[in-house]
């Protein structure tokens, strides 16, 4: 395995630097181009007085022409500077800082799950092509495929909440707790953890399926799947060693829609389950009309999407030999 | 096989007649068939459900005894934290799922085929440009840009529309300008521009009615992630306060806890509305996918 050559690796940096500044900008266009006055908005009352309006808008710059505005906006990117949040009365970018962490467990924790269970079930399902077990795989994708994940959500606190008290339906540690050993701290996240991470798990996993299932089915109809069958090779080697690798690549590409999917599914997630991560607090945002928090959770949201493809596309290029060194 | 959706020279009329035969592929398709029957069922239920049962589906309980209650004789589905009747909200809210996945998706075709087949057909900076935006729009985060957009925008049911079409169109305008690319350099194509054919007459009669079948199996999966998309967004607060629907009704079920007060009829009816629902158009698009993608066929 060769490690990509640095004249792609800077092609590609460029790529991700174009998208970001694209979203940032497209960021700063949305929040003040779509109506919705940003001082009425931060005021959160119609009835201040045209003197206090002017001074809110000289605090803000708004008073200046929208280049100047967008230079100063890039200027307080850079900075770190996102504003104060209406609701919590702090620095936009503490209040991110802590949440950003335990949404990223929660995507870890469901996505290990989505590839492991997806890849499995979608070459048992391609292997066993046209049986009973494929069509029933395909359907039960399709259903979970279906399912809002809110719902879902709102299911497992139903029946955990109110019948089997097995794992805990809120938050993402037990209030007042306090722990003995740093175990014990980790078990207690940990047990909090289930019932997001199978929400997401489950609804996502479907497209996984899917996608894993149709890519297998076109290279076993492939001329090389035939040459190792000849060769005298078992089922299972002909298609783990010889199929699934080559199955990979269409999985990889549609990283950009799994991401985008498992990011929708994180905000009503962690909605449901008062999860503390970012999709809560876009959530909150939301009902608040906190629009700096929003506008930063979204810009923050946008950027984890960037470089997931980013890193899908390294992957790639890592896995197929033949974009490898072009 | 005999369903000729590619057949070179593809006219309207053509269409009409593979639109038939693989109209009868469907029904022969098992999930396909299935997929008909559920949609057959909600349809019926949005169309005759509030003309057959004439109740006001936003009729507010008179007394403390009947808010949350479970289901009895009165109250075939029981009632909401408001002493809503939860089986007539759950009929009233197909009418506001099929409304919102099918104008949404109406928007995302037109606007997805004329960016996929201005993007395909156009050569140099035009093309490029176009293709730029739309995989910029397909790297940003759809959930998070909707709730974006319906926050700023406000929340009556024609914006969440809109906002829906307007932020599903880029898969869309893929598929086209790949089949585009493809049929551009097809042999018919190139000898009816030798004939003199403008670019409209050539895009619009020629390469049109080949991409229309493509586009067709990806509207039927866009409907049902409209319908999810407003479900989400509703049940995130970000719903039309004036009209019952699913996701609303599922946003006041959360709001007053109605989960973990053990309501299941408040939770289950609006949700497995969505599912049904959803899964009937992805079903139906499943199985079209199948039959009008002749890569996939005979799978």
């Amino acid at each position: 395995m060769r490690i990509p050559r640095p004249g792609y690796l800077a092609r590609k940096l460029a790529g991700v630097a174009a998208t970001l500044f694209a979203v940032i900008t497209f960021n700063f266009l949305l929040f003040r181009i779509l109506p919705g006055d940003p001082i009425r908005l931060l005021a959160r009352a119609g009835n201040l007085s045209p003197e206090a309006i002017d001074r809110l808008r000289q605090a803000f710059g708004l008073d200046q022409s929208l280049p100047v505005q967008y230079v100063l906006y890039l200027r307080n990117l850079a900075t770190g500077e996102l504003g104060t949040s209406l609701t919590y009365r702090r620095p936009v970018v503490q209040i991110l800082a802590e949440r950003m962490e335990n949404t990223l467990i929660l995507l870890a924790a469901a996505t290990v799950i989505v590839v492991v269970l997806g890849v499995l079930f979608g070459v048992i399902a391609a292997a066993r092509r046209g049986t009973r077990l494929d069509s029933g795989t395909v359907l039960t994708s399709l259903i979970f495929w279906s399912l809002p994940t809110f719902w879902v959500g709102l299911i497992f606190v139903f029946l955990l909440g109110v019948y089997f008290p097995a794992f805990p339906i809120s938050g993402m540690t037990t209030p007042g707790a306090t722990y003995a050993t740093p175990f014990d701290a980790f078990w207690d996240v940990g047990r909090h953890l289930v019932l997001p991470t199978l929400t997401l798990a489950l609804v996502d996993v479907g497209q996984f399926i899917l996608i894993t299932r149709s890519s297998l089915v076109d290279v076993l109809t492939e001329d090389y799947m035939l040459t190792a069958k000849a060769k005298g090779l078992s089922r299972r080697r002909v298609i783990w060693r010889h199929g699934v690798p080559n199955a990979m690549l269409p999985i990889v590409t549609a990283t950009a829609l799994y991401v985008s999917l498992i990011v929708g599914g994180t905000i009503q997630v962690e909605t449901v389950f008062s999860y503390p991560g970012m999709g809560r607090l876009m959530y909150d945002a939301v009902l608040r009309r906190d629009y700096p928090v929003l506008e930063a959770s979204f810009l923050l949201f946008a950027i984890v999407v960037i470089f997931a493809n980013f890193a899908s596309d390294l992957l790639y290029r890592v896995l197929d030999p033949r974009v490898r060194n072009a | 096989m005999t369903a000729v959706t590619f057949g070179a020279g593809g006219r309207l009329g053509r269409v009409g007649a593979s639109f038939r035969a693989n109209w009868s592929l469907l029904w022969a398709d098992r999930l396909g068939r299935a997929g008909l029957l559920l949609l057959a069922i909600v349809f019926f239920a949005a169309l005759l459900g509030p003309i057959l049962l004439p109740f006001d589906p936003t009729a507010v309980g008179h007394s403390a005894a009947d808010l949350l209650q479970p289901p009895s004789a009165t109250a075939w589905l029981g009632t909401d934290e408001m002493g809503r009747q939860v089986i007539w909200e759950t009929i009233a809210g197909a009418r506001t799922s099929l409304v919102v996945g099918l104008v949404a998706t109406a928007i995302s075709m037109v606007v997805g085929t004329f960016i996929g087949l201005t993007a395909g057909y156009s050569r140099g900076t035009m093309g490029e440009g176009l293709m730029r935006v739309t995989d910029f729009f397909l790297v940003i985060p759809t959930l998070p840009l909707t709730i974006v957009l319906a926050a700023l925008l406000g929340q009556s049911l024609g914006i969440i529309i809109l906002v829906i079409g307007l932020t599903s169109w880029p898969a869309t305008a893929r598929i086209v300008r790949s089949q585009v690319l493809s049929l551009r350099e097809r042999q018919f194509i190139v000898r009816i521009q030798s004939l003199g054919a403008t670019d409209l007459r050539t895009v619009g009669i020629h390469i049109l009615p080949n991409v229309l079948p493509l586009v067709f199996a990806n509207t039927v999966l866009v409907i049902a992630g409209s319908i999810l998309a407003e479900a989400t967004l509703a049940f995130l607060g970000l719903g039309d306060p004036a009209n019952v629907s699913w996701g609303t009704m599922l946003h006041f079920a959360f709001q007053s806890g109605a989960a973990g007060r053990g309501a299941w009829w408040y939770i289950i009816p609006p949700g497995l509305g969505i599912v049904v629902t959803v899964l009937a158009f992805t079903l139906v698009g499943h199985s079209l996918d199948r039959i009008l993608n002749p890569r996939l066929r005979n799978r």
